[in-house]
C-alpha cells in the first residue's frame, strides 16, 4: 500500500479570457488521481490566479502510481451554467518513483486543451512519499529505471546486460466506442489521451516486473509504440533491453581500482579460482593478453581446441538442430585459421547480377541455394515472403507458390549443411597447417592467440544466449569490447489481417462493444503476442543462419491501413562478448562487475561528443581492434549467401565481406576513411485497391519486390559514393489504400577494413544502336564523374596503390583457389561464388528495361548536400570530432497530394523521390546559419494517410562543428588531435609497414601504435610485451585518477548537491524567464556532461480543430501543434529539474484532415530521457565538483 | 499534385531577421519570396523559389503565432510555446515596435481612435508604407498609449518597462503618447516642414520640464499631462511685456550683449518688442487647452517665421535666446526667475530645433 502522492496548486498565468463580459476568468482547479478528486477554491476575476492551495494528499498503491497519471484540470467557475474546462495537464509520476531520478516535480506546465491547444500555464508542485514494499508478489516495479537511449546511459556503467524484454497491452480505442457518437470531440480525445497514458503506465510497470525477475534494475533502449488498429482496438507495445546499471558516482573503490580489462594478468589469475571451475576458468583467461601470448604455440592451441570443440558439439547435438550444428562448426573454423568471429555482409555483387533477372527467377534460385534468410541480398525477396505466408495460411488462402517454397526448402538444406560442416572441419584444419607452414599467419599477435580462447568464450556466450528465448538487444551502440562481430542485417515482415483474428469469439457484430471489455481482453494480447513471437523467431533464425547468436540494434514497427497490418522487425546479427551477459553462475556476476568496472567507465565516456579518450582507445585496441567487428562471423565455406570475401584491410588476418549493412551505430573503435553521408532508397509502388484477404495477399506479393528494389537502390547509391558500409539502416514500409511506400535510410561510410568498392559499369543490352551506345557512355561518364566528385566530397582516399603491393605478402590467389576447392567439395551451389569473384570491381548495371533506367535516374538525381553540410542518420558523423555545443533539433512534416490518380510506378517514384529531396534541400536552407554543421540522426517517417496523400515527417538535430581542429583546447582537443594523428598515421604508415617482414604483427601496431611506428621494430614478442607495458602504464594513471576522484567524492555528497544546484538556478530564473531546455535525438550533448537522468518522457497528445481555416489551414494547425508538443516536453523536463531531453524521438505523427468540414485531427507521440547536463567548461572551472563521473573523465583524460 | 502541408518547427525557434523585416513591412508571402529571390544575399545558397516559399511560409506562420505575445512583450519572456534566446526576443520586440517616422509624423497629435484608423489607407498612400504595416504601427501606438496613459511615474520608463524597448525607442513612444494625449496640432500646412524627430525632441523637452514629474519625481502623478499650476503661473510672465520699463530695460540689456555678435542685429533691435511679446503671449495663453494644442503653430507663426524672413542664422537665434533668457534675471523688478527659466529653457530648445527649412 505504499505511497502517498502530494500535489499543490500554486498559481496560474496567461489564462484565456473565459468571461466575455468582464474579460476575465474565475478559475479553479481539479486535481485527480485514480478515483479521488480534490478542488481548489475559485480565484475570481483574474487571468493570473494565485491559488496557493493546501497539499492535496492521495494514498495509493504503488501499482497505481505507476499506471496512473496525475490529472489536473483547470476550469472556469460559472454560477448559472456548467463550469467550462480551460484545459488539462497530465503529469507522469513515474520519475518520482525511482530514488535516483527526480525528487520533486515543480514548475509551470502549459494547460492543454485538445481543441484549443495551450491556454495559459499552471504552477504545480508534486511529491511522492514511497514506503518500501517487500512483498514478493507485488505487481509494481517501482524503481526500475527506463531509458530511451539505445546505449548505456552516460553516467552509468553496465554491470550486466540481461537481454530482451517485451510486453504489450490491448484495449478498445475510445474513438471507436459507441459512446463516441454522443460525446463531444473533446471528451473523446481526452478519454483517448488518458487511456493511452494509463496503458503506457501499465506497460512500463509490467516490463519493470520482468526486469526485476531477470535481476536487472533498468531498461535501456526502451521503445514504446502504439498501434491504432481502428475498430479492432488499440495496442500499446514496448521492447527494451534489461540491464543492471550502476551509477558511476557510486562506484566503490575496488571496482575502479581493479585494472581495466585484462591488461593486468595477475588480477585475472586471482579471479579464476573464484570463478566456477573448468569452463568459467577458461573464460577468464581468455582475455588476458599475456596469457595468450605465452600459450600461443600453434600446436598448443590446435590440441586444446578439438577437445573443447567436441564438448561443445556434444552439447549441441542434443538439440539436433541444423543451424546450431553449423554454429559450433563456425566456431571451430575460427580457431583454426584465424578467422575468428567474423561478420559478413550481404553480397552486393549478387544484387547487381540479379538486377537483370526477373524477381521470380531470383527467387527460386535462392530457395535452392541456402536457407539463409537475410534481408540484404537479393534473398530478401524470399525472406519477406515467408513472413507473409503464415498469415495467409492462417487465413486459409495461402499463396500456393510461397507455401511450396517454404515447405520444401528448409529441411533438405539443413541436412546438407551439417554435412558440409563435417567436411569443412577437416578442410580448415589443413588450412591452418598450410598457414603455419608458410609462416604467414602464425606469427603471433595477441589478437590471434586470443582466437581459440575467444571461440571458447563465444561458445559459452552462446549457451548463455541460447537459453534465452530471444537474444535480442535494442541497443545500437555498446561498451567497447561487447560487440565482437557483425553479420549483417536481418529482418522479417508479416502481413496480418486485423479483423476477425481479433475477436473470433464475438464475430463482427457491433454488439460486443457494449460488453464489458475486460471480459475478453484476457485472451486478446495473446494474438498480438503470437504475431510478434512469430516474427522474432524468424529474426532469430536469420541470425543463426548468419552464424550469429545475437541480434543487436533490434527494433519493431507496424504499418496499418484499414484492416491490414504489416509487422516488421529488423536488427543486426552479431556475436557478442559474454562479458556483460548473465550466466547462470552468480560468481560470474561478481567477476564481471569487477573486471568491467573500468572498461565501462571508458565506455560511458567515449560518447562525450568525440571518439573517446586515448585511454579507452588503448583498451579497445587490445580487445577489439577497429576492424574486428567487420570480420565475418559465419563460415566462409558455407556462407549463408553469396558474398565476396577478402582479407581485412586493417589486420590482413581475417576475412571481411566487401560490403557491410547494419542497423547499429558505428562502433567507436571502427576505423573509417573520410566522412560518411546519409543514403536513402525511396520507392513507391501502386497497388490495386482491395479488401480484406485479397488486400493482404496483394501486399504480401508486393513486399518482396519492394524490399529487393530498395536494397538494389541502396547498394547502387553506396557504390556511387564509393563507400562500403551502411550503419543505422532503417527500412520503413508503409501501406496505403492504393500504394506501398518504401523508404530505407542509412549512413554510408568507408570502413577502412573493407575493400574499396569498385565503380559502377553500365551495360546496354542492345548494342546495335549507336545513339543508344552513346547514351550509355554518356551515362557512364556521368556516373564516373559523380563517383570521383563524391570521393573528394567525403574525403575518401583509401590507399589504393598500396593495396596492390600488399597483395604479395599474403598469398591471396592461393587462398582463393583453396577456397574454391573446398567449395566444390562441399556443394555446387557455392560455386557460384567464384563466378562473382571473377568480376571483382565490376558492379554492372544492365539497362535492359525501364526499371533499370529508372534506377540509374534515381541514382543521379540525388542532389549533393550543399557545402558545409553533412548528414547522417546515426548518432554522429564519423570523421567529425570537434562539435560545438550549438544544436538545433527540429521536426518537419510534409504532406503531398497526388492529384493524378492514374500515376505509373515511375511517376510515383519520382514524386516520392522529389518530395524527400526537396525536404532535405529545405532543411539545408533553413539551417544555413549553422554551417559548418551536420544533420545527425535524421529520422524519416513516411505514411500514406489517405488515398492520394503521402506524408513525410523528419526529426533530426543539426549540430555545428568547428572547422579548425587546432583551435580547441583542453582534453578534447588533445584526444582529437591524437585521434587524428592516429588515423593519419594509419593511412600513411600502416601499409608500408606491412611490407616489412613481420607483417603479421602489424595489425595491432599499425592500428594505434604511435610510439612504435618511429622506432625500429623489435621482435614480435618484445613488441607485444612493450604494448602491454604501455597499457599497464595507462591503466595505472587512470587508476590514480579515479582514486583521486574517489577521495574528492567522499568529501562532498555528490548528487543532492547537483540537484539542489540546478534547482536553485531554476528558481532564480523562475520569476523572469523560462529554463532553456535543449532537445536532441542523440544520447548526448556535445561539450557537456550528463550528470543525472531524471526519468523517461513519454507523452501522447491529440489535437483537433473544427476551425481549420481560421487556424491557418493544415500547416498552421500542425505548426502550432508541434510547437505545443515541444513546449509541453520542455515544461515537463524543466519541472523535473532538468535542462535537456536526450534520445528524443517523435514516434508517431498521425494527421487526418477533412477540409470540407473545416476539421483536422492530429496525434503525436514523443519520447526521450530527461537529463541534467553541465557544460564541460563549467566542470573544469570548478575543480571540487563532486560528480565523479565527470571527474573521472577529466582525470583519465589528463592521465593520458 | 500539390504540397498540402509543409511545416518546420525547431526546438529553438528559428528567426530570419530579413524575413521578419519583410513581414513587418507588410509584404505578402509571394512578394517576400520574390524579394528574397532578387536579393544577392541568398544567391550563394542556390535556393530555389520553392525552398524560399516554404521557408517564408514557415517564418510568416511563426511570426503570426508570436504576434499575440508581442502585444504584451513581457509575456514573451515567460511563455513556454516558443523557445527563443533572450537577445532574439529583444530583437523581435524592438523590431516589432519600431515605426516609420513618416508614418508617425502623420499620426502625431491625432486621436488614436477608430476614426483615425479608417484614414490609414490615405496615410499609407501618402507615406508609401504598406497598409498592413500602418495598421501594426497604429495598433502599437494605441496599445502603448492605453497601457501607459493611466500609469504613474516617468513616461519613458513606463514605456520601457512595459514594452521592454530600447531607450531611444521608448523615448519616441513617449513622444507619440504625449502628443496623442495633449493632441498638439501638427497637421497645419505651416508645420509640414517639421519632421517627426523635431517633434519628438520637443515632446522630450516638454515631458522633461513642463510636466508634474519633471519637478518632483516622487510626486505620484502622471507624466503625460503638463503641470496645470505651472501653466497657470506663466501668466505672471506678462509683466515682461506689459511693464514698459521692464521691456525697454530688457531690450537694452539684450542689445548690449549682442551688439556686434550677431549679423541680424538691426532686425533684432527693430523686432525685439514683437518677438518678446510673441513669446510671452504664448506663455500666458497656455492655460487654455486649445492654446496648448496650438503651441507649435504659434511658435512657428509668431516667432520662427518673422526671424526666418529676417534671415536670422541659427547662431544668431541661439545667441539671442540665450541672452534674452539670461538678461531677464538681471532685471530688478522681475521676480519669476525659476518660472522664467523653466519656460524659456524648453521654448529655446524647441525653437532652435524647429528653426530650419
Amino acid at each position: 500500500m505504499p505511497g502517498k502522492l502530494k500535489a499543490k496548486i500554486v498559481a496560474g498565468r496567461h489564462l484565456p479570457v473565459m468571461d466575455r463580459a468582464s474579460d476575465l476568468t474565475d478559475a479553479f482547479v481539479e486535481v485527480k488521481f485514480g478515483n479521488t478528486t480534490f478542488k481548489t477554491d475559485v480565484y475570481p476575476k483574474s487571468l493570473n490566479p494565485q491559488w496557493n492551495s493546501e497539499w492535496f494528499k492521495f494514498e495509493v498503491d504503488d501499482e497505481d502510481l505507476q499506471d496512473e497519471p496525475l490529472q489536473i484540470t483547470v476550469l472556469d467557475h460559472d454560477t448559472y451554467s456548467a463550469n467550462d474546462a480551460i484545459g488539462k495537464v497530465y503529469i507522469d509520476i513515474d520519475p518520482l518513483l525511482s530514488s535516483e531520478a527526480a525528487t520533486v516535480i515543480s514548475g509551470w506546465f502549459p494547460i492543454y486543451d485538445t481543441i484549443h491547444g495551450i491556454r495559459g500555464e499552471i504552477n504545480v508542485l508534486v511529491k511522492v512519499e514511497l514506503f518500501n514494499d517487500l512483498n514478493r508478489f507485488r505487481q509494481s516495479s517501482c524503481g526500475v529505471k527506463f531509458f530511451c537511449t539505445t546505449s548505456i546511459p552516460r553516467c552509468y556503467r553496465a554491470v550486466m546486460v540481461h537481454g530482451f524484454v517485451e510486453e504489450l497491452v490491448v484495449n478498445e480505442d475510445p474513438e471507436y466506442q459507441w459512446i463516441d457518437r454522443i460525446r463531444t470531440p473533446r471528451a473523446s480525445n481526452e478519454a483517448r489521451q488518458r487511456l493511452i497514458s494509463l496503458m503506457s503506465g501499465e506497460l512500463q510497470r509490467k516490463i519493470g516486473l520482468k526486469v526485476l525477475e531477470m535481476g536487472g534494475n533498468a531498461v535501456v533502449g526502451y521503445l514504446q509504440c502504439f498501434d491504432l488498429e481502428g475498430e479492432s482496438g488499440l495496442v500499446v507495445r514496448a521492447i527494451g533491453t534489461a540491464c543492471t546499471l550502476d551509477k558511476l558516482s557510486n562506484t566503490y573503490t575496488p571496482a575502479t581500482a581493479i585494472n581495466p580489462c585484462n591488461s593486468s594478468p595477475s588480477k585475472d589469475i586471482k579471479d579464476s579460482p573464484q570463478a566456477v571451475p573448468s569452463a568459467l576458468g577458461c573464460r577468464s583467461t581468455h582475455s588476458s593478453p599475456v596469457h595468450s601470448a605465452s600459450s600461443r604455440l600453434s600446436q598448443g592451441f590446435s590440441v586444446s581446441v578439438p577437445t573443447l570443440l567436441f564438448a561443445g558439439m556434444k552439447h549441441r547435438h542434443r538439440s539436433s538442430d541444423g543451424p546450431r550444428a553449423r554454429q559450433c562448426r563456425a566456431g571451430f573454423g575460427e580457431e583454426a585459421p584465424g578467422v575468428p568471429l567474423s561478420s559478413g555482409p550481404p553480397t552486393p555483387l549478387r544484387a547487381q547480377t540479379f538486377s537483370s533477372f526477373s524477381p521470380s527467377k531470383s527467387y527460386s534460385r535462392q530457395s535452392s541455394s541456402s536457407d539463409t534468410e537475410l534481408s540484404l541480398t537479393p534473398k530478401t525477396a524470399r525472406i519477406c515472403l515467408s513472413p507473409s505466408s503464415p498469415t495467409l495460411q492462417s487465413k486459409s488462402s495461402p499463396i500456393p507458390t510461397t507455401k511450396a517454397l517454404r515447405s520444401t526448402t528448409p529441411p533438405p538444406l539443413h541436412v546438407s549443411q551439417s554435412d558440409t560442416a563435417m567436411l569443412r572441419k577437416s578442410v580448415s584444419f589443413s588450412e591452418d597447417l598450410l598457414l603455419a607452414a608458410s609462416g604467414m599467419g602464425s606469427g603471433g599477435s595477441a589478437g590471434k592467440e586470443a582466437g581459440p580462447l575467444k571461440a571458447l568464450l563465444r561458445q559459452q556466450t552462446q549457451t548463455a544466449l541460447e537459453q534465452r528465448e530471444f537474444p535480442f538487444f535494442t541497443l545500437t551502440s555498446f561498451p567497447p569490447g561487447f560487440l565482437l562481430h557483425v553479420g549483417g542485417v536481418v529482418s522479417a515482415r508479416s502481413v496480418k489481417l486485423l479483423d476477425r483474428i481479433h475477436n473470433p469469439a464475438l464475430g463482427n457484430t457491433r454488439s460486443y462493444k457494449l460488453l464489458d471489455w475486460n471480459s475478453f481482453t484476457a485472451d486478446e494480447p495473446e494474438t498480438r503476442d503470437a504475431w510478434w513471437e512469430e516474427i522474432r523467431q524468424e529474426i532469430k533464425s536469420h541470425a543463426k543462419a548468419l552464424g550469429c547468436h545475437a541480434v543487436v540494434g533490434y527494433s519493431e514497427s507496424t504499418s496499418i491501413c484499414e484492416e491490414v497490418c504489416i509487422l516488421s522487425a529488423s536488427g543486426t546479427a552479431a556475436i557478442l562478448s559474454s562479458r556483460f551477459m548473465q550466466d547462470s553462475a552468480l560468481d560470474t556476476e561478481h567477476r564481471l562487475s569487477r573486471q568491467q568496472a573500468s572498461v565501462f567507465t571508458s565506455g560511458a565516456e567515449k560518447g562525450e561528443g568525440d571518439m573517446g579518450s586515448t585511454a579507452s582507445l588503448g583498451f579497445e585496441d587490445l580487445m577489439s581492434p577497429g576492424c574486428a567487428f567487420c570480420h565475418i562471423p559465419y563460415d566462409e565455406l558455407n556462407m549463408p549467401f553469396p558474398a565476396q570475401l577478402t582479407y581485412c584491410h586493417c589486420c590482413r588476418r581475417y576475412k571481411v565481406p566487401d560490403v557491410l549493412f547494419t542497423t547499429i551505430d558505428l562502433p567507436t573503435e571502427a576505423n573509417v576513411t573520410g566522412k560518411g553521408c546519409l543514403i536513402q532508397a525511396r520507392l513507391c509502388r501502386t497497388k490495386k485497391k482491395a479488401q480484406g484477404e485479397g488486400n493482404a495477399t496483394a501486399i504480401s506479393n508486393l513486399l518482396p519486390f519492394l524490399e529487393y528494389e530498395l536494397h538494389t537502390q541502396l547498394m547502387n547509391k553506396l557504390k556511387l559514393r564509393s563507400m562500403n558500409a551502411l550503419f543505422g539502416l532503417r527500412i520503413q514500409i508503409s501501406v496505403g489504400e492504393n500504394m506501398l511506400l518504401g523508404l530505407a535510410s542509412a549512413t554510408g561510410v568507408y570502413l577502412t577494413a573493407l575493400p574499396s568498392p569498385g565503380g559502377i559499369q553500365i551495360a546496354g543490352k542492345t548494342p546495335s544502336d549507336i545513339t543508344y551506345e552513346q547514351h550509355i557512355s554518356n551515362m557512364q561518364k556521368k556516373i564516373n564523374d559523380t563517383i570521383a566528385k563524391n570521393k573528394e566530397l567525403y574525403e575518401i582516399n583509401p590507399p589504393d596503390l598500396v593495396e596492390e603491393v600488399i597483395g604479395s605478402p599474403i598469398p591471396e590467389p592461393r587462398q582463393r583457389s583453396r577456397l574454391f576447392r573446398s567449395h566444390s567439395e562441399s556443394s555446387d551451389e557455392v560455386s557460384e561464388l567464384d563466378l562473382s569473384h571473377g568480376k571483382k570491381d565490376a558492379f554492372v548495371l544492365e539497362i535492359d528495361d525501364t526499371d533499370a533506367v529508372e534506377d540509374i535516374h534515381s541514382l543521379l538525381t540525388d542532389a549533393p548536400t550543399p557545402p558545409g553540410f553533412y548528414s547522417c542518420n546515426t548518432e554522429i558523423m564519423p570523421g567529425i570530432y570537434n562539435w560545438t555545443s550549438a544544436l538545433q533539433m527540429f521536426t518537419s512534416v510534409r504532406v503531398f497530394r497526388l492529384s493524378n490518380v492514374n500515376l505509373t510506378n515511375q511517376g510515383l517514384n519520382k514524386v516520392f523521390n522529389d518530395l524527400c529531396e526537396n525536404l532535405l534541400k529545405s532543411l539545408y536552407f533553413k539551417l544555413r546559419s549553422m554551417v559548418p554543421c551536420c544533420l545527425c540522426h535524421v529520422n524519416f517517417t513516411v505514411a500514406v494517410p489517405e488515398d492520394e496523400l503521402i506524408q513525410v515527417a523528419v526529426t533530426a538535430v543539426a549540430m555545428s562543428f568547428d572547422k579548425d581542429q587546432t583551435q580547441e583546447n583542453g582534453r578534447q582537443s588533445i584526444d582529437k588531435n591524437l585521434m587524428k594523428a592516429i588515423t593519419e598515421n594509419e593511412d600513411q604508415l600502416q601499409f608500408p609497414l606491412e611490407l616489412s617482414a613481420e607483417s603479421s604483427s602489424n595489425p595491432l601496431n599499425s592500428a594505434k601504435g604511435l610510439s612504435e611506428v618511429s622506432g625500429p621494430l623489435p621482435s614480435a614478442r618484445d613488441r607485444c610485451s612493450s604494448w602491454i607495458e604501455q597499457l599497464r602504464l595507462k591503466a595505472h594513471t587512470i587508476r590514480c585518477g579515479s582514486i583521486k576522484t574517489m577521495s574528492s567524492l567522499e568529501k562532498a555528497s555528490p548528487l543532492p548537491e547537483g540537484r539542489s544546484r540546478s534547482l536553485r538556478s531554476n528558481r532564480s530564473y523562475a520569476g523572469s524567464s523560462v529554463t532553456v531546455v535543449k532537445m536532441t535525438p542523440l544520447s548526448f550533448i556535445p561539450g557537456t556532461k550528463i550528470i543525472k537522468y531524471l526519468g523517461i518522457i513519454n507523452m501522447f497528445f491529440i489535437r483537433e480543430t473544427t476551425s481549420l481555416r481560421e487556424e491557418g489551414g493544415v500547416s498552421g494547425f500542425l505548426h502550432s501543434f508541434i510547437a505545443e508538443v515541444f513546449a509541453m516536453v520542455r515544461a515537463h523536463v524543466a519541472a523535473l529539474g532538468g535542462n535537456a531531453v536526450v534520445s528524443y524521438n517523435m514516434k508517431e505523427c498521425v494527421f487526418m484532415e477533412n477540409p470540407n468540414k473545416n476539421q483536422a485531427q492530429c496525434l503525436i507521440n514523443v519520447s526521450g530521457d530527461a537529463v541534467i547536463f553541465v557544460r564541460e567548461s563549467e566542470l573544469e572551472a570548478t575543480p571540487p565538483q563532486p560528480h565523479s563521473a565527470s571527474a573521472q573523465t577529466s582525470s583519465s583524460g589528463e592521465g593520458t | 499534385m500539390s504540397m498540402e502541408l509543409d511545416v518546420f518547427v525547431g526546438n529553438t525557434t528559428i528567426i530570419d531577421e530579413e524575413v521578419y523585416q519583410l513581414w513587418l513591412d507588410g509584404h505578402s508571402v509571394s512578394d517576400a519570396v520574390r524579394m528574397r529571390l532578387e536579393s544577392d544575399a541568398l544567391s550563394e545558397c542556390e535556393a530555389s523559389g520553392e525552398v524560399l516559399h516554404s521557408d517564408t511560409m514557415d517564418q510568416y506562420r511563426t511570426f503570426q503565432m508570436c504576434e499575440r505575445l508581442l502585444h504584451c512583450p513581457s509575456k514573451l519572456a515567460n511563455q513556454l510555446l516558443f523557445q527563443i534566446p533572450a537577445h532574439r526576443q529583444a530583437m523581435l520586440i524592438e523590431r516589432y515596435y519600431e515605426f516609420d517616422h513618416t508614418f508617425a509624423r502623420e499620426v502625431l497629435g491625432k486621436k488614436l481612435s477608430k476614426g483615425t484608423k479608417k484614414d490609414l489607407d490615405d496615410i499609407s498612400l501618402k507615406t508609401g508604407v504598406a497598409l498592413k504595416s500602418c495598421r501594426r504601427q497604429f495598433d502599437n501606438f494605441k496599445r502603448v498609449f492605453k497601457v501607459v496613459e493611466e500609469l504613474k511615474g516617468p513616461l519613458v520608463e513606463n514605456v520601457q518597462h512595459h514594452f521592454l524597448l530600447s531607450d531611444s525607442l521608448a523615448r519616441d513612444y513617449a513622444a507619440v503618447v504625449f502628443f496623442a494625449n495633449s493632441r498638439f496640432e501638427t497637421g497645419k500646412r505651416k508645420l509640414q516642414y517639421l519632421s517627426f524627430q523635431d517633434f519628438a525632441f520637443c515632446a522630450g523637452q516638454l515631458i522633461s520640464y513642463w510636466t508634474v514629474g519633471a519637478v518632483d519625481n516622487m510626486m505620484e502623478d502622471m507624466d503625460v499631462d503638463l503641470e496645470k499650476e505651472f501653466l497657470h503661473d506663466l501668466k505672471d510672465l506678462k509683466v515682461l511685456v506689459n511693464d514698459k520699463d521692464m521691456l525697454d530695460q530688457h531690450k537694452s540689456l539684450v542689445c548690449y550683449q549682442l551688439k556686434g555678435k550677431i549679423k541680424a542685429f538691426s532686425e533684432m533691435e527693430a523686432n525685439f518688442k514683437n518677438l518678446s511679446r510673441a513669446l510671452i503671449n504664448i506663455a500666458s495663453k497656455l492655460t487654455n487647452t486649445k492654446d496648448v494644442r496650438d503651441l507649435f503653430i504659434d511658435l512657428v507663426e509668431k516667432f520662427i517665421e518673422p526671424c526666418r524672413s529676417d534671415k536670422w542664422t541659427v547662431g544668431d537665434l541661439t545667441l539671442f535666446l540665450t541672452h534674452y533668457t539670461s538678461t531677464a534675471h538681471t532685471l530688478e523688478m522681475f521676480r519669476f526667475q525659476i518660472l522664467w527659466e523653466r519656460y524659456m529653457g524648453v521654448i529655446k530648445s524647441c525653437i532652435l530645433k524647429m528653426y530650419h527649412d
